[in-house]
């Protein structure tokens, strides 16, 4: 049984402008210590997929209009706010985009680090001010003793990341969801970051929802991947056949987006056009207007993941007839 | 911080004297004089009382000697009210005025703080609505109004309290609420716009995402954060119940030291005026310090040194 299973989660959030269908249907598993990435363009629904499973959505004008999320048995989409409460934070953790300001400024490192041990633990304090200091040793942090008494402003962005990796990982979570974790951070520094990661979940046996759009980190941090597109899941496949054995052509011409050493002196190629307003009902695949594939059964038929291969699925029309081959 | 306040309160006394300067030549361009009567008095009694005051000698003569005595600490005799000095009147009034201005500071902000937090909490709602609508009326409508209507209904139409004087515990009722009102409406606009953002900010998302509470994610997270615009607030706010208490004390007969203002502006008491100035410059300055002292307790990331 996977860990956690994700079954047409549709969230969407009613705005001035209309109804925008940020996740539409969208199912997903995760296993045990499995690493999952999903990618995907801004605004493609990624976020709003992790954030709708750990209730962080803003409601309103945020709303799940549908689906299931079954964590270890417990549906977090229907359960209570106290069933909700007991789980994330403990079972499931969450890591963000942006260090510099997802740490509270007005409170030292060590509060905020025992926080999750103390509501859910309920252990001693002392004890969970010793805990916080062996988990910022862990993440690599010299003169943890003293470091773990500052504020904030006081730890370069990628130490409070790696602060909020210890704060993430101090309860021992079974899964721990890193929604962009090395995006706002230096090069250098984004390798160390995603070794963290990989460390601690060996360590602990966690299992890794990774977003990202960056197709290189993907493609060497994850197990699976699930490409998303428009709010829909447009391939979903193990990290090697996905990126070799392209099922989906936006997937395709993701891949080829990326700059690589032999195409030096080449114009790099990019996706014409831009992904569509979710305000909108879209008829058909949301990428036809972009795809160099498109026919016109596209337009018009509703799309569906089917399997294309062993634990391989895509969303392509034309990947399922076999008149397409990527 | 003890360097950097001491810092501040040497900046403080040119401002203080820019303040002085204003002050006494500002009043000596007012027509009339303490000493003009409905009948004028004999030239030679005149002559006499402005040789005593040191009126008859040169206008800048007089204002270098007015500072040399502020040096000393002395504020100078009342010319209306004889055989007093200025500090004592001042003082005199100090504890009546100090009790109604500290109420109505400590009950705008409790009650501002608590309405502007209960807002943000059910924004868009019908109450955030409604808080924000008497909030407004409250900034924009000026005291010298609030004050007379809450005389001519609570205390001469439904005769519920006294609309004037001083001594019994229903007189300070009427001139706190007129005095805190436009800061209650204040204090609540600010809570509430900063307790939104903060609500929305990325540090309270993760302390939901620890599975806090959200009533501790708003006690401990929140609220800590959206009251330093609050607390720079402060040092406005208590100038602004300064400035209303001129008029409200006036309106209730209190016996403050807004009142010996007025009345010292109009009878040309040149010293009174100039003290309570002066006093009131001193103070708007120190609770200015204050609030920013308390600014650098409540934000790590500002540090006085």
């Amino acid at each position: 049984m996977p860990l956690l299973e994700v079954e047409n989660l549709k969230t969407s959030f009613h705005t001035r402008e209309g109804v925008v269908r940020a996740v539409n249907d969208v199912s997903f598993s995760v296993d045990k210590g499995e690493t999952l990435g999903i990618v995907g363009e801004s605004g493609s629904g990624k976020s709003v997929t992790c954030y709708s499973l750990m209730g962080l959505i803003p409601q309103p004008p945020g709303r799940i209009e549908g689906g299931r999320a079954l964590f270890d048995g417990t549906d977090l989409l229907h359960c209570t706010p106290r069933q909700l409460r007991s789980i994330r934070g403990r079972r499931i953790a969450m890591i963000f985009q942006d260090p510099m300001t997802s740490l509270n400024p007005y409170l030292r490192v060590e509060d905020q680090l025992i926080e999750p041990l103390l509501i859910h633990d309920r252990i001693d304090r002392n004890l969970a001010k010793e805990m916080a200091v062996q988990a910022l040793k862990d993440v690599g942090i010299q003169d943890a003793g003293n470091r773990v008494r500052g504020y904030p402003h006081e730890f370069s962005g990628g130490m409070r990341q790696r602060v909020m990796i210890a704060m993430a990982m101090i309860t021992k979570p079974d899964l721990l969801i890193a929604d962009e974790p090395t995006t706002a951070l230096d090069v250098t520094v984004q390798a160390q970051i995603l070794e963290l990661i990989k460390r601690e979940q060996q360590e602990n046996g966690t299992a890794v929802i990774l977003i990202s759009h960056d197709l290189g980190v993907v493609a060497g941090f994850c197990d699976r991947v699930l490409v998303m597109y428009a709010g829909k899941v447009a391939e979903m496949a193990a990290t090697k056949p996905l990126f070799a054995h392209p099922q989906h052509p936006y997937n395709r011409a993701l891949q080829r987006s990326r700059p690589t050493g032999d195409m030096k002196g080449n114009e790099l190629y990019t996706i014409p056009g831009l992904p569509p307003d979710l305000s909108k009902e879209i008829v058909g695949c949301p990428f036809a207007p972009r795809c160099e594939f498109v026919a016109d059964a596209c337009r018009k038929d509703q799309v569906r993941l089917e399997t294309v291969g062993d634990d391989h699925y895509s969303s392509c029309l034309r990947v399922h007839r076999r008149e397409i081959d990527l | 911080m003890v360097r950097y306040a001491v810092h501040r309160l040497l900046v403080a006394i040119p401002t203080l004297v820019v303040i002085v300067t204003i002050a006494f030549f500002l009043i000596r361009i007012a027509p009339g004089g303490p000493f003009d009567l409905e009948r004028p008095l004999h030239p030679k009694v005149m002559e006499h009382l402005e040789r005593i005051y040191q009126l008859d000698r040169p206008l800048h003569e007089q204002y270098l000697s007015y500072l040399r005595n502020l040096l000393a600490g002395d504020l100078g005799p009342s010319f209306y009210f004889r055989d007093f000095t200025v500090s004592e009147l001042i003082l005199s009034g100090l504890p009546i005025s100090v009790q109604v201005g500290a109420s109505a500071l400590l009950l705008a902000l409790g009650l501002g703080g608590l309405l502007g937090v209960a807002a943000a909490l059910r924004q868009n709602t019908r109450s955030d609505y409604a808080v924000m609508t008497v909030a407004t009326l409250g900034v924009t409508v000026p005291n010298f109004v609030v004050a007379p209507v809450l005389t001519l209904i609570i205390g001469l139409q439904l005769q519920l309290l006294p609309v004037g004087g001083w001594g019994k515990p229903g007189n300070y009722v009427l001139p706190i609420i007129a005095l805190c009102l436009p800061q209650i409406a204040a204090i609540a606009r600010l809570t509430r716009a900063s307790m939104i953002e903060v609500l929305s900010s990325n540090f309270v998302r993760t302390a939901r995402a620890k599975g806090l509470r959200e009533s501790v994610t708003i006690t401990r997270h929140a609220i800590r954060a959206a009251i330093l615009p609050v607390v720079s607030y402060m040092g406005p706010a208590v100038a602004n119940i300064i400035t209303g208490s001129v008029v409200v004390e006036q309106i209730f007969s209190i016996p403050g030291i807004g009142r010996y203002f007025v009345q010292g502006s109009l009878n040309r008491d040149y010293t009174l005026v100039m003290g309570v100035t002066v006093f009131y410059g001193a103070l708007i300055i120190l609770c200015n310090l204050i609030a920013d002292l308390l600014y650098g307790v409540l934000d790590p990331k500002v540090r006085y040194d």
